[in-house]
Formats: C-alpha cells, sequence, structure tokens
C-alpha cells in the first residue's frame, strides 16, 4: 500500500511533512521531514554579539521572545556576566506570558478542530449547550441566546459557499467523538479565545515593547526602565496593568480552557494509551530565582526521565548533547554516521532530496533539513509534558496537586501521561500553574519598584573593549515547546560561531546512524488511521506536540576548527 | 444596504449603526482620509459577497500571522467570518494535506484573476529553489502560479516584502521578495518585523472598500503608514533636539524618557507610523518602553542598520551637521510629494472626480 502523505501539515507553525506507511488501519511506520531551510546561523557569523538575539528572535514569530532569551543568556554566559534581579524577574514574566498565550491559542486555533467537529456542533441545542457549559464552569458567557448566536453565526458561514478555513475539513470524519453540544460550546470558545489572547498579551507588550517580536532585551539585563515616578517607565500603572491582565489571564485559564481540556479528554480516552512514543523526556528547567548564569535554582526543575519511569530524575549534562545527520540533508567532514556537539565541526547544507516537485521522499536516505539531535544517544522528546514529569518526580509540589487532580478527574493513571493525551493535559497543567505564578512574580516586580530596586541593566560588561578577545558560552531556556539552547563562540569582539538546538528539532527529528526514529516518528506507531484518505488520528498525535518548524532550522558553523568543550559555569 | 454584508451580520449581533459608523470613522482614520470618506467605507462594507483571500507562508517565521491575530479593530473574528473569505491558511485552516491544497487550488482555478494573495515569507531562488517545498512543489513555483493568477498580492511584513532574515548577508539560500521572485505582478509591500496590525488591517479595509490599494511610494508602500519619518513622528523628538541624551542603559535619563540616539536608535532613518498607533492596541513601542527604533520597515536593514546599538552618523540636530547622509544603503529615498495626507488626498479626489464622471 502506498504511503500516506500529509504535506502541508496544517495548523502548525512552519513546513513539515509526515509520511506514514499504514497496515491493517494502522500506522506501522513514519518519517518526519522539515521542509524549509534558511542558514539563519550563517547570518549571525561576524555580528557584534550584543546584536545577535535580535536577528535570532526572528527564528520563530509564533514562540516569539524565546530565541531573543536563549541568545542573551548563552552571550552572557560568554562574558560571565550577572543581571539584575529586576531584569531577570521582568524576562520571567514574558516568559510566562508566552507560555500562558501560545498554549491556549495551541489548544483553541492549532488543536481544536482535530477533535472537535464543526458540522455537528450545527446540530447542537443552543439550551442544552447551555446547561452543559454552566454544569463545567462559573464562566459569564454561557447562555442560551450566547450559543445559539454562536451556531448561526457559523451556519451561515456553512451555507454561504464561502467556508474560508473550514472548507475541506474532515468533518463528520467517524473518529469525531464529541457530543453536538460539546462541539459547540468548544467553537464558542474557539472565537473567544481569539479575543482573549490579544489582550492579555499586551503583558508582554508593556514589559516587551511589542509582540511578536519584543524589543526590550539586551545583553546584560532589559531596556525597560522601572521608576514608580516615571511616566516613561514600568510605575504603579503599570503594574496595576499587568496584574490586571494576568488575572484576566488566569480566570480564562480556569473558568474555559482547563473544563473544556477535561471535557474533551474524557470522551477521547484512548488517547491515553496512543501516541506514547520513545518514552524519554528531557527538561533543561526554567525561571530562574537567582541570577547566576545557567543556574539550577528554577521553579520549574531540569532533569530526564528515562524509560517512562517517574522514580529517578536524571541530571542533564548538556556536553552529552550530540547531532546526526544521517538521514538530514547536511554533510560532515567525519562522514555520514557521525554524530557533534553543537559546539564542534562543521556542517555544510546539501539538498539530496528529489527533484521538485516531487510526490515522495527517499526516506531511507535523506529526508529532511532537521537534524537529529540525541542525548547520550537517545531519542528525547521536549515540551509541557517534559516539564510536568521531570517536575512531578523531582517532587514539585504544585506540579504534583495539579497534575494529580487531572489524572483523578479523569480516572487515569500515570501511565496515562506518556501519551497523546498526556501531552495535550501537560500543557493545560503548566498553562494554569503558570499563569498562578504570574501574579506573584508581578507582586515581587511591584515591590522592588516600591523599595527602588530598579536596576535593570549590568553595564560593567556593555563595552566591547571589557571582553576577553576568545569566549564561549550557551543559553538554555524552556520555549512552549520545549527545552532549546543557544551556543555562541566570540572572536574579537564578534560571533566566530552559533548553533542552536531547538525544540522542535528535538521532536521533529529523523532517524540517526542507528536508524532510532525521531519523537513524532515513534509516537505515530500503531496510531489508528479509519480513512487513509483523511488522517485526521495522525494529525492529533503529530498536533500534541506543537509543532513549530521554523525553529527546527538546522545550525551550521561554518569554521572547519575543532573545539574544546563548553566550559559549564 | 444589502443582506448578508458586514453591516447587516453586525446589526444581527447587536451592534448599533451608531457603533457601525464609529468603527468605519476609526478605519478612515487609520487610512488619514477625510471624515467624508467614512460613508463610502459603511457602503462597501455593507455589501454582499467577501473577497477570496489565499495567504501563503515561505521562508517565515510567522510573525506576521501572529500579527493578524492581534487585530482588534477590525477584530480577527471579524476579518475571517466577516470581511474576506480567508480560503487557504497553512497555519489556521481545518483540512492538511491533499485537502489543503485543493483549498488553494480551488480558489486559483475559480476565482482567478479576482481573489487576493497574501504573502508572509522569503521565497528562496538558489538552487532552483529547494530549500522551501511545501506539498513537493518549491515556493518558487507556487508563488509564481498563485500570484500570477491573482488580482493582487499583499506582500506581508519584511521578508515578503524585500528579502527580511534570510536574505541579510549572506543570504544562503537566494532568499528575494516576491517582487523579485514574480516579476510584474501588482504588488503592495507591508514590511515590518512583524508588520504592525493596524497597517494590515487598515491596507485591507481600503482595498474592500475601492477595490484599489492606498497611494504608495517608490518601494510600494502605502504612504498613509510609511510615508512620515519615525524622528519626526517620535514623542521624544523634543529630547533630542534639546540635546537630553541617555548615555547609559538604566540611567537617569533613561528612568525619565530621554532621547535613545546615543544608544543606537534608527528612528532618523526609519519611515513608519509606530510612534503613532504604537502596538497592541496602542500599548507601546520600541522608544517608549527603553530601547531604540531597528528600522525594520527599512530594505535592507539587518545589514545597512546594524550595528544595532552604534548611533547613526549625521542626524541633523544632533550637532552633528546639517547634511543627511545615507547610511548603507538603507535609507529609502523620499520626495516632498511623498508624505502623506498630500498623496492620500490625491488619491480620494481622484476617485470622487471618476465616480462623478462615471
Amino acid at each position: 500500500m502506498p504511503k500516506i502523505v500529509i504535506d502541508p501539515v496544517t495548523r502548525i507553525e512552519g513546513h513539515l511533512r509526515i509520511e506514514a506507511q499504514v497496515e491493517g488501519g494502522r500506522v506501522v511506520d513514519a518519517w518526519s521531514s522539515g521542509t524549509m531551510f534558511r542558514g539563519i546561523e550563517l547570518i549571525l557569523k561576524d555580528r557584534d554579539p550584543r546584536d545577535a538575539w535580535l536577528f535570532a528572535q526572528r527564528i520563530c514569530g509564533v514562540c516569539t521572545t524565546v530565541h531573543a532569551t536563549a541568545s542573551v543568556r548563552a552571550v552572557e554566559n560568554a562574558l560571565e556576566i550577572v543581571i539584575p534581579s529586576t531584569a531577570r524577574i521582568i524576562r520571567n514574566l514574558i516568559t510566562a506570558s508566552q507560555y500562558v498565550q501560545d498554549h491556549v491559542i495551541h489548544f483553541y486555533h492549532l488543536h481544536a478542530l482535530d477533535w472537535v467537529d464543526i458540522s455537528s456542533a450545527l446540530k447542537a441545542d443552543p439550551a442544552r449547550t447551555s446547561s452543559l457549559a454552566m454544569s463545567l464552569s462559573d464562566w459569564p458567557r454561557s447562555s442560551t441566546t450566547y450559543f445559539r448566536g454562536v451556531q448561526q453565526k457559523i451556519g451561515s458561514l456553512m451555507n454561504s459557499g464561502q467556508l474560508g478555513l473550514f472548507a475541506n475539513g474532515y468533518w463528520g470524519h467517524r473518529a469525531y467523538k464529541l457530543s453536538p453540544e460539546t462541539n459547540l460550546m468548544v467553537l464558542a470558545h474557539y472565537l473567544e479565545a481569539l479575543d482573549w489572547q490579544r489582550d492579555i498579551i499586551r503583558i508582554q507588550a508593556l514589559l516587551g515593547a511589542k509582540n511578536p517580536h519584543a524589543q526590550t532585551f539586551l545583553v546584560g539585563g532589559m531596556s525597560l526602565p522601572v521608576d514608580a515616578d516615571s511616566q516613561s517607565a514600568l510605575n504603579a500603572d503599570g503594574i496595576e496593568f499587568l496584574l490586571e491582565k494576568a488575572q484576566q489571564a488566569l480566570t480564562f485559564v480556569e473558568q474555559v480552557y482547563m473544563p473544556d481540556l477535561i471535557a474533551i479528554a474524557s470522551i477521547y480516552r484512548e488517547w491515553a494509551s496512543l501516541g506514547r512514543g520513545a518514552g524519554n523526556y528531557l527538561a533543561c528547567g526554567e525561571f530562574p530565582g537567582d541570577n547566576v548564569p545557567d543556574t539550577l535554582n528554577l521553579w520549574l526543575p531540569r532533569g530526564i526521565i528515562r524509560n517512562r519511569d517517574l522514580s529517578t530524575v536524571h541530571p542533564l549534562d548538556q556536553s552529552k548533547i550530540t547531532e546526526y545527520v544521517t538521514h538530514s540533508w547536511y554533510d560532515y567532514k567525519e562522514g555520514n554516521s557521525a554524530s557533534k556537539h553543537p559546539f564542534d565541526g562543521e556542517t555544510i547544507q546539501r539538498y539530496t532530496g528529489p527533484k521538485p516537485p516531487y510526490q515522495s521522499l527517499e526516506t531511507g536516505q535523506k529526508y529532511s533539513w532537521l537534524k537529529a539531535p540525541r542525548y547520550d544517544d537517545l531519542t528525547m522528546e521536549v515540551g509541557p509534558l517534559s516539564r510536568m514529569l521531570v517536575a512531578y518526580a523531582s517532587g514539585h509540589q504544585r506540579v504534583r496537586e495539579a497534575v494529580d487532580t487531572v489524572l483523578s478527574k479523569l480516572n487515569v493513571g500515570t501511565d496515562a501521561l506518556f501519551s497523546t493525551l498526556g501531552r495535550i493535559a501537560a500543557r493545560g497543567i503548566e498553562t494554569q500553574i503558570t499563569a498562578e505564578m504570574m501574579l506573584s512574580w508581578i507582586d515581587q516586580l511591584g515591590s522592588r519598584m516600591k523599595q527602588g530596586n530598579t536596576r535593570i541593566h549590568n553595564t560593567e560588561r556593555w563595552d566591547p573593549s571589557s571582553w576577553p578577545k576568545d569566549a564561549k558560552g550557551f543559553g538554555l531556556h524552556e520555549a512552549p515547546r520545549g527545552c532549546l539552547g543557544h551556543w555562541v563562540r566570540i572572536h574579537d569582539k564578534k560571533i566566530a560561531n552559533y548553533q542552536c538546538v531547538v525544540p522542535s528539532t528535538w521532536n521533529g527529528s529523523p532517524r540517526d546512524a542507528r536508524g532510532q526514529r525521531g519523537p513524532y516518528e515513534a509516537a505515530l506507531i500503531n496510531t489508528p488511521v479509519a480513512d487513509p484518505n483523511q488522517p485526521l488520528e495522525i494529525l492529533r498525535t503529530v498536533h500534541s506536540f506543537d509543532p513549530c518548524m521554523a525553529c527546527a532550522v538546522h545550525v551550521v558553523n561554518p569554521a572547519g576548527r575543532e573545539l574544546t568543550r563548553v566550559r559549564v559555569v | 444596504m444589502k443582506d448578508d454584508g458586514l453591516y447587516t451580520k453586525l446589526l444581527q449581533r447587536g451592534v448599533s449603526r451608531r457603533d457601525f459608523m464609529k468603527f468605519c470613522a476609526t478605519m478612515a482614520a487609520a487610512l488619514a482620509l477625510p471624515s467624508l470618506e467614512v460613508a463610502a467605507i459603511a457602503k462597501a462594507l455593507g455589501k454582499g459577497r467577501k473577497p477570496f483571500v489565499v495567504w501563503l507562508e515561505f521562508q517565515d517565521c510567522a510573525g506576521n500571522t501572529e500579527s493578524l491575530l492581534r487585530a482588534s479593530n477590525p477584530t480577527t473574528a471579524e476579518i475571517l467570518l466577516d470581511l474576506i473569505s480567508l480560503e487557504y491558511h497553512e497555519t489556521l485552516m481545518a483540512p492538511a494535506g491533499k485537502q489543503a491544497v485543493l483549498s488553494r487550488e480551488n480558489v486559483v482555478k475559480m476565482q482567478k484573476g479576482k481573489y487576493l494573495v497574501v504573502v508572509e515569507g522569503a521565497i528562496p531562488m538558489k538552487d532552483d529553489g529547494v530549500y522551501c517545498c511545501i506539498g513537493g512543489r518549491t515556493a518558487k513555483d507556487i508563488a509564481r502560479e498563485v500570484c500570477g493568477n491573482a488580482a493582487m498580492t499583499i506582500a506581508i511584513g519584511s521578508c515578503a516584502s524585500w528579502g527580511g532574515l534570510p536574505a541579510a548577508a549572506p543570504n544562503p539560500t537566494g532568499a528575494v521578495s516576491v517582487q523579485k521572485a514574480v516579476p510584474g505582478i501588482p504588488v503592495v509591500n507591508l514590511p515590518g518585523c512583524p508588520v504592525n496590525t493596524e497597517n494590515l488591517t487598515a491596507t485591507l479595509v481600503h482595498y474592500l472598500t475601492y477595490g484599489t490599494i492606498p497611494e504608495l511610494d517608490s518601494s510600494r508602500r502605502p504612504l498613509f503608514a510609511y510615508g512620515k519619518n519615525i524622528h519626526d513622528l517620535c514623542e521624544r523628538r523634543v529630547h533630542f533636539d534639546e540635546g537630553r541624551f541617555v548615555r547609559a542603559w538604566g540611567d537617569d535619563a533613561h528612568r525619565k524618557g530621554w532621547c535613545l540616539y546615543r544608544m543606537g536608535c534608527k528612528g532618523p532613518a526609519s519611515y513608519s507610523n509606530c510612534p503613532t498607533i504604537k502596538f497592541n492596541m496602542n500599548t507601546s513601542w520600541p522608544v517608549q518602553a527603553g530601547h531604540g527604533c531597528i528600522a525594520c520597515t527599512t530594505e535592507g536593514h539587518w545589514d545597512s542598520m546594524s550595528p544595532f546599538y552604534t548611533k547613526l552618523p549625521n542626524v541633523p540636530g544632533a550637532g552633528m551637521g546639517l547634511t543627511v547622509k545615507k547610511v548603507g544603503a538603507g535609507l529609502a529615498a523620499i520626495t516632498a510629494a511623498g508624505f502623506a495626507a498630500h498623496g492620500i488626498r490625491r488619491v480620494v479626489k481622484a476617485k470622487k472626480e471618476k465616480n462623478k464622471s462615471g
């Protein structure tokens, strides 16, 4: 039977192609291919390291801010710059607001249509929808009239002959299981979330100048002045605004997102044993509690879970991260089976795939622009699930509470976490607990402001004349989609080498030299496919990873030098 | 007003006629149109069938798509449900794979010459364009087909407008703008990294109202958005003129909101309306938040405006001389007639005369 090809995979960021072999109604093998390359790392060579974050941030506009954060951390690590606490809290708030907004958008605008059938929503009884909504949550927008209005609006769209984004969807697919009322309720929330996200992201606009692509980062701190008495700085009014938006964010997560998530998960229970994947989870951790570069004092801890074993959290040693190009469109001087740490070696892009237009990739050969990152030669999954598992296994109290609450609502054990549903649940749990923390971090910022602790930049190493001739460092950051790392070498005040290993490279990676599948590829094994022409079930698992393919771009080191190991500070 | 138009839909949702007219007035203000055009906008938006739109993404970061999601005036939901029929957008659409491609092909075939294309991201040309493939076809190939058959192409964001980040030196993939990849088609460029939401929505509304794009400068950027110099619009200009500069991040001057010229601000070399409309529902913009402008609407800014913390040479009034010199290839050529208000009023006058005689 010919392979199923999904290209473009939609409702992700970037360009992804999935090919899957189906036998007996189930996926028996799968291949994941990133189909776009830009070469941003080459573009960074010879630039001022203080500019790097501005360039790097444009790796992705969905997970905006994350590459800026990893970049400034890498340069600060290299130049041994300790940032002020106020700057650290501002960065944590920018990260937190990014998680909250990004995860909600993912659930509704990227993932929901895999589970929600719009054609069924049109058959719902608005009064029963209202009762359902009110039984699940105190959210005020839940009247019969309201749901009828949403139904009429979508109904007239579907009848207009101009279905727009909903045209040619898999409506009526037998894998859709929600009641018409649940479908209508979630659809209404899809529309509400569109309004909500643009409003609460103003937290980032205040702290970061604008969204997407914040512009207040600096190597050494942040450029946002903090001063209770100034109209040109973050002042008391600003703190009030942040608190208001953060509360608005939390309320929506508690009263709309989480109840919808539980409602959907409880109907699609079999997805707790699908999409299991390789079973190894890596988290570099996030939300530093002090200013030491690459501190381990992190609100979400660092660590590795192997083989789904929650009794042990293994330490993460970034020197064990390597990348293969065996099945990727790059060459290594050392040969096609070699794997290299981000700091080592030379990599050259070379497309050897089929000449476009093409029907299928040569999946036995090189088939992706993504390299294959491995840790200790193992496939690692990254993302909210990895973070929640590591936190859970590390005894993080709030994470334990939140995870156990969801597991008990769904009447499943921890084994259910290692699945497609597990990724969805972990993302929701992380959103809720992060939204809670935002309020306390804003309070902290407000207190510091009142006490006059307003230093936002360490200026000691701003001037390049204060730098050593050679320096190297790395910055790790948990982006919404998972662990992100930037590695930089600075020579004579300019970037000599810049490397990124990004979450969707970990997750979307092709095979390595040993033929080990990447996380998407492994997770797709055993996925049921009711209709090969409408591979909805494959999309469900791929989307559970929240792919971000522009991020998964390869990093090229143009210099051929052998490099020493990265100094861990 | 005819049935099924935006106005009727809004009425059904409880929006009053007064609110609708207010919305149209806001649009007119954004476009710097005189108030008597408000009625024209209201009339056009009240009409029947929505125009078909295809949104293509190539070597992009999806920042402009996210900018679309921030729309508040009109809102994203209003745009997607009431104003346009967005038939293809890989980030948002329900179908995937061949069903997604079918949606796009249906528009190109059945609405040939009538649909709008929005392009986000640069297009790689090196090695026959293999650096960006979608559905097994190169971006170059898709762009030539889809843009080549469209009524109008809107290049959104700096990458589609002039190549953006992928085109920064050494441009490893031969990335170019839509204009260069598909020569000879009508294009309007909306640069910005990403584009300011308000400029996208105002351009769309102008097109929906008049069936044409607003008056453009020599880089095919709408004058209403890119006709004025940031330095002239900046709220800190008085500090520049009086010689009050920030000299170190976090110093007293920084907290007081003084001019960021010495910290590398490229405002004097940048043409955009950021200081006026700001970002995210008028919340802030880089200078307001204490960081200089990086001139992201200027062609080639990644190379011509960096290092970003090095100050611009020879800006008049900075005590360095009276002549403005070009900074690399970065400064857009401007003429006196290129300034917004005069140009926009000419468009409106020409249309009215056309209507009278037509």
